[in-house]
């Protein structure tokens, strides 16, 4: 199990230092990013999908667990805030907080059932529950099914900012993007973290130096899906809309594309990946099903050439920890 | 009751589609220790490649069902030679991922030709029109798929549970190096199993073609259900793959006449189950 993590370092005062150092050009770059004229929905979006490809690293890159079914949280999440906001009429804090609690019972359920068995089966069974709510939530009725829910309202959060001016917007999402993501380095380097990367790395072990790991991965995926509703929360004031897109297994493939370009068990990898995906799909979006196509292409080239992804292999060419 | 017969009869087809895939499946997993996610993707070709020969070479479905799943079978060989092989001795998931972008380039290039819509395949001459049995009319063709369904799996599970090359095959599983040592060509038998797998799944594609149609997604969504079949029997066994595809075909289809709105979700929910009560699946092992 650890062909992951070859060249994972112990955490140095000098990775540290190089992860804030990374850390505040990201932010600075970020909050500048409106002012150079890069269309906002475009940046707003790759920040929700790299919330996203976050959550569903701290899984894979530091619990060793492929989940293949990450889009029913973001789709859950999005369904419940959407239909907050549009039909309760719910402010948009309080919208948030309902999508993000839906997606936390989600993943408690969905956690003790598919925690069960480990590996590949791990992986088949996330996805099978993603496609189960797929169908449940093509045929319920709060979500329109194919039309999905459309025309939300944005309103104004605690009362103040005003959410359908992009420029408010648009921080509002990156103060929420930023929060998630130092939850995530948190956690990674919480003993709880540790933990978890002892179970990637060898799982027999750490079970028999006493450690209950199957609630540990429970804790972790819960973790992981409901920081996934929170991007997907998020996303709903951006694409004002929640469509059944964001329960299909598609979806749950494109999470696994962009953290896999980024990097599996780096830090920034899957924010480089996010935007790499979405940048690609904006700019390739004439090309109709040739999209398809190179997508599979770059799965196939990420797995055969370059494991370690975008971020992952910069580092270790600089034999440092990102 | 004419209605519950026949729902009956398309849960034993989508049975055999079910058993003939996971069975594949497992075989693959077998000696590879990749789940085969283009499994759905190689199922498309199946049935593509019999369009193609009906409609470009003139050649009937008597013959696509000997050419298409040798076609797809030397296709998956050469994939299975220039990119799985490099994956022995990796994670199990970057098999998974691998296969995933190889089923996403295969659906891409047929999606882009010929659309998501369905093309047409007649059912041949002599299995056309249908018998009736007293208390239901069996059309012949289904009946057919069936049947041949259910020979090609008891074949296959006869040819690894009861022959010399399958034992070859089974040792190989175990311990490959001491089996190597023995003078046998490992990494062959592994092309061969690949390509096999991946035939019967070719094989499964032409049987439907002239029941669902020729469609480029006609695989995306049943590969999903298969995965879920697969949790369910385990992959421990071929018997179990057989029995439990089938077992879980006619439970959808008594689904769909006493309850439709569940029909999509009722395999899914059998899948939840089963974990919740045995959470190693019904034959097999824990993974």
């Amino acid at each position: 199990m650890s062909a992951l993590t070859d060249d994972t370092l112990p955490m140095t005062p000098r990775a540290m230092r190089d992860e804030m150092i990374v850390f505040a050009v990201m932010t600075v770059l970020l909050v500048v990013v409106p002012w150079t004229g890069i269309y906002p929905f475009f940046v707003m979006q790759a920040l929700c999908f790299a919330l996203l490809a976050c959550a569903f690293n701290l899984l894979i890159g530091y619990g060793g667990l492929l989940s293949f079914g990450h889009a029913m949280f973001l789709g859950t999440a999005g369904y419940v805030t959407a239909h907050a906001l549009k039909v309760w009429a719910l402010p948009p804090e309080l919208g948030i907080v309902v999508g993000v609690a839906a997606a936390a019972v989600l993943g408690l359920i969905t956690g003790y059932i598919s925690i069960r068995r480990q590996g590949i089966y791990f992986s088949m069974i996330t996805l099978a529950l993603s496609q189960l709510l797929y169908f449940i939530y093509l045929q319920a009725p709060f979500t329109h099914g194919e039309d999905g829910i459309q025309g939300i309202p944005q309103g104004h959060l605690f009362g103040l900012f005003d959410l359908s001016r992009p420029m408010v917007l648009y921080y509002v999402v990156l103060v929420g993007f930023l929060a998630g993501f130092l939850l995530i380095y948190r956690t990674i380097n919480s003993p709880f973290g540790e933990v978890l990367k002892s179970i990637r790395e060898n799982e027999p072990r750490a079970i028999s130096l006493g450690y209950k790991t199957d609630q540990y991965k429970l804790l972790a995926f819960i973790l992981s899906g409901t920081l996934a509703g929170f991007a997907g929360s998020l996303k709903v004031f951006v694409a004002q809309n929640a469509s059944l897109t964001d329960v299909h297994w598609s979806m749950s493939g494109e999470i696994v594309l962009m953290t896999l370009v980024g990097g599996l068990g780096t830090i920034f990898g899957p924010v480089v990946g996010a935007f790499v995906i979405i940048a690609m799909q904006q700019y390739l979006a004439g090309f109709g099903q040739w999209v398809t196509v190179i997508q599979g292409v770059i799965f196939v080239a990420c797995v055969l050439l370059f494991r370690r992804g975008l971020v992952g292999e910069i580092a270790h060419y600089l034999r440092r920890s990102l | 009751m004419q209605a519950l017969y026949a729902q009956l009869l398309v849960g034993l087809i989508n049975g055999s589609f079910y058993a003939l895939l996971s069975l594949g499946l497992a075989v693959i997993f077998g000696m590879l220790n990749i789940i085969n996610f283009a499994h759905g993707a190689v199922y498309m070709m199946g049935a593509f490649v019999a369009y193609f020969l009906l409609n470009l070479g003139g050649i009937n479905y008597w013959w696509a069902l000997i050419i298409a799943p040798i076609v797809v079978g030397i296709f998956g060989m050469i994939l299975e030679r220039t990119m799985l092989q490099w994956l022995a001795g990796l994670d199990h998931l970057y098999g998974l991922l691998l296969t995933f972008g190889i089923a996403l380039i295969i659906q891409g290039v047929f999606q882009n030709y010929f659309g998501s819509s369905g093309l047409p395949y007649s059912i041949p001459d002599q299995l056309k029109g249908g018998m009736n049995l007293g208390f239901m009319f069996l059309p012949i063709y289904r009946g057919w798929v069936v049947i041949f369904s259910l020979v090609v799996c008891l074949a296959t599970w006869f040819l690894i549970e009861k022959t010399q090359l399958g034992a070859y095959l089974r040792a190989a599983t175990e311990n490959p190096t001491l089996v190597r040592a023995f003078g046998i060509n490992v990494p062959r038998m592994i092309t061969l199993t690949y390509g096999l797998g991946v035939g019967l799944a070719a094989l499964a594609g032409v049987l439907s073609a002239p029941i669902n149609q020729v469609r480029p997604l006609m695989g995306a969504d049943l590969i999903i259900v298969v995965f879920a079949v697969v949790v369910i029997g385990g992959m421990g066994s071929i018997m179990g793959s057989i029995i439990t595809g089938f077992a879980l075909g006619v439970i959808e289809g008594l689904t769909k006449y006493f309850y439709p709105e569940a029909s999509n979700t009722v395999v899914f929910v059998l899948m939840v189950v089963v974990l919740l009560v045995k959470p190693t699946g019904l034959t097999g092992r824990a993974a």
